[in-house]
């Protein structure tokens, strides 16, 4: 099973423990992870993210065969493309972005047309709905989550389109799902790091009604622990126990 | 101590006690229409995970006759009601906070009285009136008079006003506490959102303060810094809302670097010392 959404490096706003790349893989082999997809936390505040890019892959090189690199790539930054193109040579997965804390509105073309381009390349574009509880964050922190508009949005822009949304709840992804005709639901498989297990179920809930097979393994380490979404799978009723997660 | 994934039918968290200070049931008056298998997934997460014994309290109609944190007295109640009839079932499994509003002081007074003589071992104060109020005295009062923790609804750092609660912090608790010396308080879900390290420094210097580990929250670092802040004889293990965020945190505590009895405690010694004696049979005598 692969972790498709950690990172490294600091949090502006908290503390975070060693959130380097051998603590990560340390973490792999204890929780028996395969592998994860690996972002550049502080990158996610740049203005320009091609020196956290830089940082990103430095860092990962030793532990290429675990770790993949999933750079930031930012649609209304000049040489954006060129970028997008060094990623796919570089070997990533997949890319990240962060159009709420870019000033990018839900319905912003340089959005849409940096998810075609991304998955025209074969790469998933990942997004991240919050980093921290809305409830504990700092006072400078003011992007705000991601809106189910903006996932919508994206969903939407075409066939080639694939994203990978973490940390959405229950709510936000039954908003979105059922906003999408069938053929844009595809487009879009959600992580567990956020949703509910026991006693509320939402979890399994979701795993009845969406499907499992549009979620995937995340879990938004080094900000949170990686025990939770384990812990959530072992805790599924016996119902839904057996359902495979789906692949990126 | 936990046991790994897959490892069949067996505890998750291992055969060791657990108590789960911080759970919720609701009931037929509670407005929605899977209370029951809300219960039940408890009880049977609850199961796969170990836990020994569920301490559990229902907040009044959960917002269908009157608002979940400012209750009416007839809700409280009736809350009271359903939670002793859940308690009654199955004893050794199940014990009970008695909620009260404390705005309604003659009534509060007389519902932990009632309760208490049906074998509820705490009382529960949701967000009714700020946990510094004058207020709140008597209840402390009455409640350390009988041996029973205070379990109360915290938010960790108010920087403002929030909606539908007349929300508390660590440091409101702290007053009320520094007050009420002979009583023992359990600062609700260091997880469950807010600022969790300024409760730390809150709470540090009220040595009958008891944080609970409870909450979706499952921020790394969270629980070495309380330990580091409080020690392990201040912790209290607990599920609230989301019980896989508990078995997580159960997990963690392996990983931190703590020692065994450092995690017994956690787990249930320290609620076996704050709650009354013999609360919980199928723990044992704590040492």
């Amino acid at each position: 099973m692969i972790d498709v959404s950690t990172f490294v490096g600091p949090y502006p706003f908290r503390y975070v423990p060693h959130p380097t790349p051998d603590a990560l893989v340390r973490v792999l082999d204890r929780e028996q992870l395969e592998g994860a997809w690996v972002g550049h936390l502080p990158s996610a505040f740049y203005r320009d993210p091609a020196p956290g890019n830089a940082e990103l892959f430095g860092m990962l090189r030793p532990f290429s065969a675990r770790l993949k690199a999933v750079p930031t790539i930012r649609p209304d930054w000049p040489g954006c493309e060129a970028a997008l193109r060094e990623a796919k040579s570089a070997g990533a997965p997949a890319i990240r972005a962060y159009p709420v804390h870019w000033g990018l509105g839900p319905h912003d073309q340089r959005m849409r047309e940096l998810a075609i381009a991304a998955g025209e390349l074969g790469m998933p574009l990942v997004l991240t709905v919050r980093f921290e509880d809305l409830r504990q964050r700092h006072s400078l922190d003011v992007a705000g989550d991601l809106s189910a508009a903006a996932i919508r949005s994206l969903a939407r822009a075409g066939d080639s389109v694939r994203l990978v949304v973490t940390s959405a709840g229950r709510e936000m992804i039954e908003e979105v799902h059922w906003g999408l005709t069938p053929a844009e639901q595809r487009r879009v498989v959600w992580d567990i790091a956020w949703i509910w297990g026991p006693p509320e179920d939402h979890l399994a809930k979701l795993f009845r009604t969406v499907g499992g097979e549009r979620f995937v393994f995340g879990s938004q380490w080094p900000l949170r622990l990686v025990q939770a979404p384990l812990a959530n799978l072992d805790l599924l009723p016996d119902d839904v126990r057996r359902v495979s997660l789906g692949r990126v | 101590m936990t046991a790994p994934r897959g490892a069949g039918e067996a505890p998750l968290a291992g055969s060791a006690p657990l108590i789960d200070v911080h759970a919720h049931f609701y009931h037929a008056g509670a407005g929605r229409a899977d209370w029951a298998d809300v219960n039940a997934a408890r009880f049977r997460a609850g199961d796969r995970i170990g836990i020994t014994s569920h301490v559990a309290s229902v907040l009044g109609s959960y917002g269908f006759s009157s608002p979940t944190y400012f209750p009416s007295p007839a809700d409280v109640e009736r809350g009271n009601d359903a939670m002793l009839e859940i308690a009654s079932r199955d004893r050794k499994r199940v014990r009970m906070f008695t909620t009260v509003n404390p705005n309604y002081t003659e009534h509060a007074l007389r519902e932990i009285d009632r309760c208490t003589a049906q074998g509820a071992i705490g009382v529960k104060l949701l967000a009714s009136r700020r946990a510094d109020d004058p207020l709140l005295d008597p209840i402390a009062e009455l409640a350390g008079k009988q041996g029973l923790p205070v379990l109360h609804h915290i938010w960790q750092h108010r920087t403002r006003e929030w909606p539908s609660q007349e929300i508390s912090d660590g440091a409101d608790l702290a007053r009320l506490a520094r007050r009420n010396p002979a009583t023992n308080f359990i600062l609700a879900h260091i997880g469950g959102g807010g600022d969790y390290m300024h409760t730390f420094h809150a709470a540090a210097g009220v040595p009958n303060i008891y944080p609970d580990l409870s909450g979706s929250g499952v921020d790394r670092g969270m629980l070495d810094a309380a330990i580091a802040a409080l020690g392990a004889r201040r912790l209290l293990w607990g599920c609230d809302l989301t019980m896989c965020t508990g078995l997580a945190k159960l997990r963690a505590l392996d990983t931190i670097g703590i020692q065994k009895a450092d995690i017994e405690d956690i787990r249930w010694r320290n609620a076996a010392r704050i709650f009354p004696s013999n609360s919980f049979e199928r723990c044992g005598a704590v040492q």
